[in-house]
Order: structure tokens, then sequence, then C-alpha cells
């Protein structure tokens, strides 16, 4: 019988994780405490200081960590093995901090909707009834949103730095029971946004138990959860091969599933269009940070032996996934449906990179390894997402947010402003060379052909040229096109808050465009997995 | 103890669970169906936990339990919501979002 003793916790390692969850309980708490009319600024207070906090936090931890042990990676394992915080966790820690502070600057946003924010005043008064009614006259708001967020964010933190399977299925499930939560929420369109919410939670609930299953399989192989003694069983290979090769697959499945990859993409356009535009914003750069930070822990520290097993199939997986976001988002005429679709075809490059050259003995000069070009491709596809989502809450019409297409034409001649950073969010997203995303896709591609894949770069490239028509198609609508008489839409001037998260978007696309070496000299930095 | 039956059992429970998301229409039934599914993962994890001699997979269990009852509270808000809207909790009438 093993015994059972105190565990090991490193408080001070952990920090970030503490703020943000400890910042959480405090949300539920305020929830409880306070009158419902006073809630909302200290709310806001609450996310936004423990998100800075915890941000601060991880600057500090990442200036502080020591060498591993071999002296490959830097960090150190934690929580008796559970929580791994290493260089590449520490930078997607700032990352998803970063996007959860943006997200939060959204869903305070309230001049938009006169007063009002963008979610249901009442979640449970049923639409178009009396009690709707008098729920948005009384200005009522879900403050309920930023602990949730908080949850997500800390389910997100923790996701990408689990050092077991068990701890990542469970944060899986924290980051994303909230989301469910958060897309059924939205103030206007409600039928869509629960019809969004229930095909998440379905669909999401369906592919967490095929993570599952895979976690028991792979234990059942290995003897342990833990992703070290895992790649120890690996390259041992004495156990059931067969027993490791479904168990690789079910656990890929639940994870491509989370970053919105073929064949388990066909939630990701609903969601996102159904979803309230602050949560589509926050979704779209943070979950897929967190889910690539798992996916690529997991296959290249657990079953890196059996590297020869995965990748063929992952870079099915890309082939697949960017055809199809690319060819589908060119049939669009959704504007928030298009950039949905364009965030598959984007799933499948970083995809690209997963699958690249691992080891720096494998690359030229000047190249970067699959782990640092996933991780700068990460920062600026994040960045162009969240900042292109913005700009959707603000163009309007009677109903709400105007994303049909045909209302957005002619939209350069009344504002210049908007339109043009749009544009600029378009440019980076297909890749236009001084632009943020050139310098990550170059990243990616070059990595994936140095490890032979260039039957996945070249499906890429058509990929690439496929998204540069439906984005320059968008830009070629917005500056020459003659507004539609009577479906036009007009840009509600925002507050600070929304002003304030476009700009620092389009600042990071623009400088990590023109000078992304700071940002490389970053990735570089951060290093390899702990083993 | 062979662990052969128990690990042949946990895949039909799976199976049938996953069988039974794509073909159920009522959300409640579709859910269950996933409940089903994280079942069979417990019976698996348990009966490697046996072989093993380890209580890794036990303790797992336990936490698949706790996660299974918060997935329970989210997915029946989620689905009652719907169901007061629509006074229907089939999956399929649930279609103003496709393509």
């Amino acid at each position: 019988m093993p015994d059972f003793g105190k565990p090991t916790i490193e408080y001070v390692e952990l920090i970030p994780l503490f703020v943000v969850f400890g910042a959480a309980c405090l949300g539920v708490l305020v929830e409880a405490f306070l009158p419902r009319e006073t809630r909302r600024v200290p709310q806001v207070l609450v996310t936004l200081v423990g998100l800075a906090g915890a941000l601060g936090a991880t600057i500090y931890v990442a200036t502080d960590v020591d060498k591993h042990a071999d002296g490959a990676a830097r960090g150190l394992v934690g929580a008796e093995g559970s929580i791994i915080v290493d260089g590449p966790t520490l930078y997607l820690w700032g990352l998803v901090l970063v996007f959860g502070i943006l997200g939060t600057a959204l869903f305070a946003e309230r001049r938009l909707e006169g007063g009002l924010s963008a979610f249901a005043g009442q979640a449970a008064a049923l639409p178009g009834t009396e009690a709707e009614r008098i729920a948005a006259t009384k200005g009522l708001d879900h403050t309920e949103v930023y602990p949730l967020l908080l949850f997500s964010i800390g389910g997100m933190l923790l996701f990408p730095a689990s050092g077991d399977l068990l701890t990542m299925f469970v944060a899986l499930e924290v980051l994303s029971l909230p989301l469910y939560l958060l897309c059924g929420l939205a103030r206007r369109r409600r039928l869509l946004s629960q019809e969004a919410a229930m095909k998440y939670f379905l669909l999401g609930a369906f592919s967490s138990g095929f993570f599952l299953y895979g976690a028991a399989l792979v234990y059942g192989y290995a003897g342990s959860v833990s992703l070290s003694d895992i790649d120890q069983a690996v390259r041992e290979g004495t156990a059931d091969h067969t027993l490791l090769l479904v168990g690789i697959a079910l656990l890929a499945v639940g994870l491509l599933f989370k970053v919105g990859a073929a064949p388990f993409q066909a939630w990701t356009p609903d969601v996102y269009q159904g979803a309230p535009t602050a949560v589509t914003a926050f979704m779209s750069a943070a979950t897929k940070v967190a889910a690539f930070g798992a996916l690529l822990r997991l296959f290249y520290v657990a079953f890196d032996a059996e590297r020869w097993s995965w990748q063929p199939m992952l870079a099915v997986v890309a082939i697949v996934t960017m055809l199809l976001g690319a060819v589908l988002a060119v049939a669009q005429t959704d504007v928030k449906r298009m950039l949905a679709y364009s965030a598959i075809a984007h799933t499948g490059f970083l995809l690209t990179g997963v699958i690249g050259a691992q080891g720096s003995g494998e690359l030229g000069d000047n190249q970067y390894t699959s782990l640092e070009g996933v991780l700068f491709y990460l920062t600026t596809y994040g960045f162009a997402s969240v900042g292109a989502f913005a700009l959707l809450t603000v163009v309007r019409d009677a109903g709400g947010e105007a994303t049909g297409g045909s209302s957005w034409s002619g939209l350069g001649k009344r504002s210049p402003l908007v339109a043009g950073a749009f544009a600029f969010f378009m440019l980076s997203m297909a890749g236009i060379p001084l632009t943020s995303g050139f310098v990550g896709k170059w990243a990616v591609f070059t990595s994936a052909m140095s490890a032979g894949f260039w039957w996945v770069v070249l499906p890429a490239i058509t990929a690439s040229i496929i998204a540069v028509f439906f984005y320059i198609r968008q830009i070629r609508l917005m500056f020459f096109s003659e507004p539609d008489p009577d479906g036009a839409a007009a840009v509600t001037e925002p507050s600070l808050l929304t002003t304030g998260t476009v700009a620092i978007c389009l600042a990071a696309t623009l400088v990590l465009g023109i000078v992304p070496g700071p940002v490389l000299d970053l990735v570089v930095g951060a290093g390899e997995f702990i083993r | 103890m062979s662990l052969t039956p128990y690990i042949v059992l946990s895949a039909i429970l799976f199976t049938i669970g996953s069988i039974g998301v794509l073909t159920r229409r009522n959300a409640i039934v579709v859910f269950m169906c996933v409940e089903l599914m994280l079942n069979a993962c417990n019976l698996a994890f348990v009966a490697f936990a046996h072989q093993h001699g380890n209580l890794d997979g036990q303790v797992a269990a336990f936490f698949v339990m706790v996660v299974a009852a918060a997935e329970v509270v989210i997915g029946l808000a989620i689905i009652m919501t719907i169901f007061r809207t629509r006074r229907s909790a089939s999956v399929d009438d649930a279609s103003l979002l496709k393509f």
C-alpha cells in the first residue's frame, strides 16, 4: 500500500495560478454579498487587478527560474509532478493573461448598447418576454461573467502546464465549462446564442469523453498518468503497442476538438457566430493558445519516441483543416462566420508548425524550431484575432452588431479608421509581408520544411493563397463598393475600453511585423519543455 | 484475475455511449450517453489500477466523478434554457446556425 504524505507545493512559482483562482473566488463572493446595482465596478476591478497581478507574477517567475537539471530547459516540476513551470509554460501564461486582460476590457464595454453590457440582463428570462424587457429597462447586468472568465483563464493557465494526464483533463474541463456558459449569455440574438452554447457543450463533453478514454488507455499502457513516466514507458516499448496507439488517437481527438481542427471543426463557426462577440474574441485567441500548449506538451514530452506514429496523422489533419477552413471561408457572406472559418484555416497552419523539426540540429541558420514557430504564430494570430473581433462589436445597425456582408460595403468611406484597422488585421491574417502574420507563417512553414514535410507545406501555401482571396475581398467590399442603401451599418463610438483593446492589438500586429526580433528572442529564450 | 473482461466491458459501454450521442435526438439523452462514456473511462481506469497495483487510476476515477458532476450542472442549465425558450429539447430543432 503506498503511503499518503503531505505534498510539496512550490507556492512562489505557482503564484500566477493562485492569484487567478483566488480572484475568481473573490469574484464569486462579490457576487454573493454586494447589491446588484453596485457589483459591476468591483467585479471589473477584481478581474483586472487579478489578471495584471498574475501577469506581473509570471514575469517575475520567468526572470527568476533556474535551469532544470540537465540544462536544456529552464523551470521546475511543481506540485509533486502535476504542474510543470518551464519556459514555454511561462510564455503561454503571459500570452493567455494578456488576452484575458483584453477580453475583460471588451466584456466591460457598455457604451455600445447604450449603457448596458453585451451580456443578457437576466439569462433566466425568456427571449421576447416581459421579464426580459423589465430586466433591460432596469439596466440589469450579469456580472457573473467576470468570475466565469477568471475560472476559464485559470483552466487555460493550468492546461499547458499540466504534468500528468489527469491534471490535463481537469484543466480541460475547468477552461471549457465557464466558456460553455459565457457563449449562451448574449443580450441580442439570444436564440442563436443559446443554440451555440448547447452545441458547444454537447460536442465539447463528447470530445472530452474521448480524451478521457485515451488517458485511461495510455495509463493502462504505461502504468502511470505522469507525462515523463509515459515517455519512459514508450521508450522502453515493452507493453502492448495497440493500447498506446489507440490511446494516442483518442487523446488527439480531444485536443484537436479544442483547437478546432478538421474533422472536429464543425462547432467552430456556429459557436463563434452565436456567442457574444466579446466572448468570441477572447475565446478565439486564448483557447487556441492554451490548447496548442497542451497539444505540444503531450506530443513532444509524452509521445516523443512515438513520433513516427503521430506525425503523419497530424500532417493529414493539418492539410484537411487548412484547405477546408480556407475554401469554406470563401463561401461565407457573414463577416463573423468568415473569421470563424479563417480561424480553422489558422489552426491548420499552426498544426503545420507542430509537425515541424524540433531539434536545432535539423535546422539551418536563422530558422526556428517548431515549438518556437508555433509560440510566435500563436502570439501574432491571437492579437490579430482579438482586434478583428473587437472591431466587429462597433459596426452596428438597429438590430445590434451588423455582421452580414452587405452591411459592411462602403464602410471605408464612412469610417476610414475602423475599416482601415480591420483591413490591417485582415492583411496580417493573410500573411502579407511587413505584418506579423507573415513572420509567423514563415516560421512555421520553414520548420515543417526542415522536417521534410514539403507535402504539407505545399497545401499550406495553396491554402494561404485561397485565404488571401477572401481577406482581400472583404477589404475590397469595405473600400471599393457603394454602400447598401437599405442595410448599411454605421460605427457606434465605443468607450476607451474597446478603443484601447483595438489600439493594443494594432500596435502589437504592427510591431511584430516590422521588428519581430525581441519577441522572437523571447520565444527562443523560452527554451524547451521539461521532460 | 484476468483484466480483459473489464476492459472489454468498458469498451462496449464507451461504444454504446458514443453511438448514443451520435444517434439520439433529445439533448438530455445525448448528455446521458456522454455520462455513460465517462463512466466507461472510470471502469477502465480502475481496472488498469488493479493491474498495475498503484492508485493513480483510482484517484483518476474520483476526479472524473467530480468533473462529471460539475458538467451535469452546466449541461442541465444550458439544456433547461433551451427547453424553456423552444419548448423542445431536441438537438435537431436548434438549427438556426448552419453552413
